[in-house]
């Protein structure tokens, strides 16, 4: 006999869930505003300036792949299509605000303030590329992932002690939301109602594996519900969507509402990384044919240019002065001294004990050799 | 001075460093309204206010996030992590994060945290309440592990780690917390970190050894005294990194030496501490070294802990088997 009885209908249960997270588009993909009301509130001159980061992180992920391949550079993970997500993110944000980047999310460290000989050196791996000033508020790109959302909701909690005015942002990609950090990230930063902005980039894969096999979930942004904390999903290929959002998560957060979510749904046009990556293996022509589509840059260049507020010329123009600035760039990171043992050693510890100054003793020799 | 149990000893120092520095910070599960599991934090948090002293949700990783975050916004965090066999969920902030800072941002950036931890056996706790993983974090570079044996040098060396600049993880034995009381000066005053402490003087034998086995160490001298066996003490007090010096002066003092741990014989520190002999002091030597360890299983089933952990007649006898060699 079937059982009839029904205390919880679990199908509408499980088809609710996605219903409060929508994505917010602005733009779309022929750069028309489809959103007009909630327009961000941006100059001429800051749409250009947003237009110009853009146009800067895709010239910089070209020549950075190019650079790798003539062994210039060292690891690197491909930020092409990302555009919108990590710079118009990070053009919401301002300079005293804490930046925790992932290990793709360098465009957004060199425009908080880290010089891109810097970059280029953590590239490589040289310490140089990891000193920074104090009044650069971000700590080097996270290689565990999941860490940075700890340690990101740390830095929240201490900035609402201090009672600061700022906020922290910390980005991760799809599969970095199937962490233990991240989820843990989120709910402590919940429960002291911390300022902090959780970015979710939401690029279909996490390497191999799409987005599907990370969880059940239809949207990322709705693990939000399981902390507690308000989450939205965006367009990440629309710089204005992605802007206004992040600005008002930003009013949000620094006004003492606790910790935001935001998913953005991106795409990376590059493989993962450069160390061997081959995503003919798990994408297909069609899939990158239609995030091709969608490329940030095209929609924001339509956008710009029926305004009248940027120009073939321009853009060509500016390309040049980028790579020119690429090539300084790397010629500072070839003029850095290489790195000695000793170095190491003496920044171990602040107070050396004896197995270190037994060991820079012993390598303060070797390299007087 | 007043005579004071090791948790006495340290809810002082706690207390007195909350007073000393308002960046000092207690967090950890149910340290805060609580006190403690075991009473550490007793009266801190009405003392010092919620704002110094609280709770965090139940979740090892994300009380070492927090470490972090708050260490970066200027703090000196002193979290708790309720027993040290709950150190596998923090395991990446403690050694793939906060011990690695300073080195990766090139001195630029410091984390001054003190990780409190309870652990140890002979009190018959659940499973992985007791279990001696220090050998673990006593290999990874950045860190430093600090046990203390007494009520005196776990005050001085609670201090001394709280006002370190970089990451100490300071392991509790929880058969000291109230087993015996010891004179404990009411001030602030501090033991320095690095340094190992001869506890007692001799010149037959030198044990070297830390934590709970430093009480059944003496107790197995004072037997061998009965013998006319001297045996010398070094309690390490930091087991990472090592006070190469100290152990070596008493090795080529004495000729013979038994390392003594709680862990188990494969868990590390022992095995570095003989390593470091050997390369340093083995012509001083007129015997082989020995070790005195627990078995190489996981930690026992609580009625097993009497048959399973070292003890001070298998020092005693391990003693004898070197003196007579």
């Amino acid at each position: 006999m079937a059982n009839n009885k029904a205390a919880v209908n679990f199908d509408k249960l499980l088809g609710d869930e996605s219903q409060d997270f929508k994505t917010v588009q602005i733009l779309d993909e022929t750069g028309q505003v489809v959103n007009p009301d909630i327009m961000p509130d941006l100059s001429d001159e800051q749409l250009v300036e947003l237009m110009k980061q853009m146009v800067w992180s895709r010239v910089l992920d070209q020549r950075a792949t190019a650079l790798n391949r003539q062994g210039r550079l060292g690891f690197y993970a491909p930020t092409a299509g990302q555009e919108a997500s990590q710079l118009a993110s990070n053009f919401a944000m301002n300079k005293d605000d804490f930046l925790f980047p992932g290990y793709r999310d360098v465009p957004q460290l060199v425009q908080h303030g880290l010089p891109l000989s810097q970059a280029f050196l953590w590239s490589r791996g040289h310490i140089e590329g990891n000193k920074y000033p104090e009044s650069l508020k971000a700590m080097p790109p996270q290689i565990i992932i999941g860490a940075q959302y700890i340690q990101a909701m740390g830095v929240a909690v201490g900035m609402k002690k201090r009672q600061s005015k700022n906020a922290v942002y910390v980005y991760t990609g799809d599969g970095g939301t199937s962490q233990g950090d991240f989820y843990e990230g989120i709910n402590f930063a919940g429960a002291f109602k911390a300022p902090a902005i959780f970015v979710v980039q939401n690029n279909g894969f996490a390497i191999s594996v799409p987005r599907e096999k990370q969880t059940a979930a239809v949207t990322l942004a709705q693990k939000g519900v399981a902390a507690g904390i308000p989450a939205i999903q965006v367009d990440g290929m629309d710089p204005l969507a992605v802007y206004e959002v992040m600005k008002e998560a930003r009013e949000f957060t620094t006004a003492g509402n606790g910790p935001v979510l935001i998913e953005t749904l991106t795409y990376r046009y590059g493989p993962h990384t450069l160390s061997g990556d081959d995503p003919t293996r798990y994408r297909t022509k069609e899939t990158d044919d239609i995030w091709l589509k969608r490329d940030p840059l095209v929609r924001m260049r339509r956008f710009l240019t029926d305004k009248g507020l940027w120009s073939e010329e321009q853009e060509n123009e500016l390309i040049d002065q980028v790579k020119a600035s690429i090539k300084e760039a790397i010629n500072e990171a070839d003029a850095i001294p290489k790195q000695k043992v000793t170095d190491f050693l003496k920044v171990t510890f602040e107070e050396q004990p004896q197995n270190i100054q037994e060991q820079i003793t012993e390598y303060s020799a070797k390299e007087s050799n | 001075m007043a005579q004071k149990t090791m948790i006495q000893a340290i809810t002082n120092a706690l207390d007195l460093e909350l007073a000393s520095d308002e960046n000092v910070l207690i967090f950890g599960e149910d340290v805060g309204k609580n006190g403690g599991v075991f009473r550490a934090t007793e009266g801190l948090q009405v003392k010092h206010g919620e704002d110094r002293v609280f709770d965090t949700p139940l979740a090892e990783s994300g009380i070492g996030g927090l470490s972090i975050g708050l260490a970066l916004e200027g703090f000196r965090p002193v979290p708790e992590i309720q027993f040290f066999g709950f150190i596998f969920e923090t395991l990446d902030s403690i050694a793939g994060q906060m011990s690695r800072t300073r080195y990766r941002m090139g001195g630029t950036r410091n984390m001054p945290i003190t990780i409190r931890a309870p652990f140890g056996g002979g009190v018959h706790t659940p499973e992985m309440h007791s279990d001696n993983f220090e050998g673990m974090i006593t290999q990874i570079p950045g860190i430093r592990v600090v046990v203390p044996s007494n009520p005196y040098d776990a005050k001085g060396l609670l201090i001394s780690a709280i006002r370190s600049n970089d990451p100490v993880l300071y392991l509790e034995h929880m058969k000291l917390y109230r087993s015996f009381r010891e004179e404990v000066p009411d001030e602030s005053y501090t033991v320095p970190l690095d340094k190992a402490a001869v506890t007692l003087e001799g010149s037959d034998v030198s044990i070297i050894t830390y934590g709970a086995m430093v009480r059944e160490a003496k107790k197995a001298a004072e037997n061998l005294a009965k013998d006319n066996i001297s045996v010398e003490i070094i309690d390490l007090r930091t087991i990472a990194p090592l006070d190469i010096k100290t152990i070596i002066a008493s090795v080529e003092k004495t000729g013979r030496v038994v390392i003594v741990q709680e862990a188990q014989k494969q868990a590390g520190v022992g095995a570095q501490v003989a390593s470091e002999i050997s390369e340093r002091a083995v012509l001083s030597l007129e015997a082989p070294i020995g070790r005195v360890s627990a078995p190489d299983t996981p930690f026992p089933f609580g009625q097993a802990e009497s048959t399973w952990l070292p003890n001070a007649t298998d020092i005693e006898n391990k003693v004898k088997e070197v003196i007579n060699f």
